[in-house]
């Protein structure tokens, strides 16, 4: 086990740059994700500490000692892919033996260092069976072994979950998790899935178009995002936009005047609101922000309605609300008080665009 | 109706799939027949039947060279075939580049340019380098070799590249990743899931150069012969049931290469 440093690591094809001067510091035994859309950059970064990819600029060190420039063969990376990859005309046990027998361990080691890692992965006595016979989520499990019986020094998992279906999602993902920590793994995740990297992750980076928009905990992405971008990608928001006009003071473009945080500079902003930090009914006369809207659409969501709410021509709300069935519950065309306090308006400035 | 007209559709769809089956087997089953005839001159009905033209064949020089020269010529061409046939479909399977369309068509050429083209042509060629190089080309069996792995090449290629496109590149960088370098990732991974195309294309490579003539004719330098060569020739002056028995033992070969390989890779999934 080490750490794992990246140092402004870049990627260039052509003119396109889609990994932009990236640096990260991986902690030992720390399960790190990256989070971001499709095409922003994860995977391209993912295949550069395993050395698939050469950078095109910037560095990376595992502990003390510089990988940059050195093969996937000599990096010690386990690897995990979304397609499993496991080598078909192998048996189980002959493909997670396939790293040891490559580091020259003698037989009789492989073969219990192979059982314990299958051990480790529920599937003892399935060493003599060929990948096909395995289920999917058997087979990742396979992958993961084969992975881990090399004792690599950074673990290195490429959405290992989405080829699975969604029950055993949850499952697996736990399993990786307990394994990871079990065995104090540093571990570099890449995924689209949000909820995914919250539920996994000891901290989150996450990506657009190449670059870390923030890195943190759960609850940093979560209360304090550093951008609109962040607001929006982890957990849901709804933004007003409008104007900083004073400190504390907010005018929306829709001309509803708001209470936000004093530490905001004036100038044109952007409100993100977490749905659930939003008051509905009687109850939000006494918060620092309330206004009167019109209910447009409600979704159930089974223990939770989402209600949206529409203020002005112009601004319109998405609040959550607890179902409960002897609570009252607002229909489409209510007209209903909304309100929340001004410490649930994340204020961003709007780039000059 | 409607059951009526499907059940005939049926019965004419089986017909046409057995007599179009009875077409291209006849003439084997006629060979074979042949080949066991009493008579010299064959002839309906036979007189009686022998094994007398399998002994006539042991005896014919040109034949047992012939069937030697062959089997040397198929042999060689279709290990030489495989050595360019594999790291070119490698790249053709996997790197796009300028052109890479238009050489993956180039290589397969030689299944459609007629026999006696490719002969004539190659011909040409072992002249003028000769004359160029000074080396003994024509007539040797390197040249003769040299031409037949042309006739291979298509095979392999098209059959490797196949069964590459299928490969998932991923098992190859987990490979790496487990501390196996670009040699041992070939081996261990890369060329045991491609076998299946490997072993098909080395098969349909050395059937189509042991039974090929046309270019042979060009190629062979005095007193060397193949095998279809030395049936040519004795055609030329007898029409005994030997020349049958020849043709059965070159089909019982063929169909027990085709067994064989058949027992490692199933022939009707690569192909
Ligand atoms: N070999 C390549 N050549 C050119 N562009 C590439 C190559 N690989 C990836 N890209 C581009 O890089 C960007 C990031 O890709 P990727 O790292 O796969 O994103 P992610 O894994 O976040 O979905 C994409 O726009 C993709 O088209
Ligand atoms: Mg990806």
């Amino acid at each position: 086990m080490a750490s794992l440093t990246l140092d402004a690591l870049t990627k260039r094809y052509g003119d396109n740059v889609v990994v932009k001067s990236v640096s990260l510091d991986v902690r030992d035994g720390e399960f790190l994700v990256l989070l971001g859309p499709s095409g922003c950059g994860k995977t391209t970064t993912l295949r550069m500490i395993a050395g698939f990819v050469p950078p095109s600029g910037g560095s990376m060190r595992i502990g003390d000692k510089d990988i940059t420039t050195l093969p996937p063969w000599k990096r010690n990376a386990g690897l995990v892919f979304q397609s499993y990859a496991l080598f078909p005309h192998m048996t189980v046990n002959e493909n997670v033996g396939f790293g040891l027998d490559m580091r020259k361990v003698d037989r009789a080691e492989i073969t219990g260092r192979v059982a314990e890692a299958l051990r480790l992965v529920r599937l003892e006595g399935y060493g003599e069976r060929y990948p096909r016979q395995l289920s999917g989520g058997q087979q990742q499990r396979v992958a993961l072994a084969r992975a881990l019986v090399i004792r690599p020094d950074v673990l290195l998992l490429d959405e290992p979950l989405s080829n699975l279906d969604a029950k055993l999602r949850l499952e697996v993902r736990l399993e990786i998790r307990a394994l990871q920590q079990q065995l104090g793994l540093t571990t570099v995740m890449v995924t689209h899935d949000q909820e995914e990297a919250l539920t996994m992750a000891d901290r989150l980076v996450v990506m657009s178009d190449g670059a870390v928009r923030q890195v943190g905990t759960q609850s940093d992405l979560y209360e304090r995002p550093a951008d609109l971008f962040v607001a929006d990608f982890v957990g849901r928001s709804t933004m007003i936009s409008g104007a900083v006009t004073a400190p504390g003071a907010f005018r929306s473009d829709g001309g509803l005047s708001l209470s936000c945080q004093p530490s905001a500079a004036a100038g044109p902003a952007t409100i993100a609101l977490r749905p659930e930090r939003l008051t509905l009914g009687a109850a939000a006369q006494g918060l620092a922000n309330h206004a009167t809207g019109k209910v447009t659409f409600v979704s159930y969501l089974g223990a939770l309605l989402d209600v949206h709410v529409r203020l002005n021509d112009t601004d319109h709300v998405v609040v959550q609300i607890p179902n409960r069935s002897d609570g009252h519950v607002p229909a489409v065309g209510d007209t209903i008080e909304v309100g929340w306090p001004a410490s649930a308006c994340l204020v961003f400035p709007r780039e000059a665009a | 109706m409607m059951a009526d007209g499907r059940l005939l559709g049926r019965v004419a769809l089986y017909g046409v799939a057995w007599l179009t089956l009875a077409f291209i087997l006849m003439p084997l089953v006629f060979v074979t027949w042949l080949a066991f005839f009493a008579q010299e001159i064959p002839s309906f009905p036979p007189e009686g039947y022998s094994l007398k033209w399998f002994g006539a064949i042991a005896g014919n020089r040109n034949f047992v060279t012939g069937f030697t020269t062959s089997l040397q010529v198929a042999v060689a061409a279709t290990l030489i075939g495989l050595l360019i046939a594999v790291p070119a479909s490698l790249i053709l399977a996997r790197r796009q580049f300028a052109g890479s369309a238009v050489l993956n068509q180039f290589l397969l050429l030689p299944l459609v340019v007629p026999g006696v083209v490719m002969g004539t042509s190659i011909y040409v060629f072992q002249i003028e380098t000769e004359i160029a190089t000074g080396l003994p080309i024509l007539g040797s069996l390197g040249g003769l070799v040299a031409g037949h792995t042309l006739l291979v090449i298509p095979w392999t290629v098209r059959l490797v590249t196949a069964s590459l496109t299928g490969l998932d590149r991923a098992a190859e960088e987990a490979a790496q990743s487990l501390g196996a370098n670009q040699w041992t990732t070939f081996f261990r991974v890369t060329l045991p899931a491609i076998r299946p195309g490997v072993v098909a294309g080395a098969l349909f490579g050395f059937v189509t150069s042991f039974g090929n003539l046309e270019m042979s004719l060009f190629l062979v330098g005095p007193g060397r012969v193949t095998l279809p060569i030395a049936i040519l020739q004795y055609l030329e002056w007898k029409i005994d049931p030997t020349v049958a028995a020849v043709s059965v033992l070159q089909i019982l070969l063929i169909a027990v290469a085709m067994i064989i390989t058949d027992r490692y890779v199933k022939l009707a999934r690569v192909v």
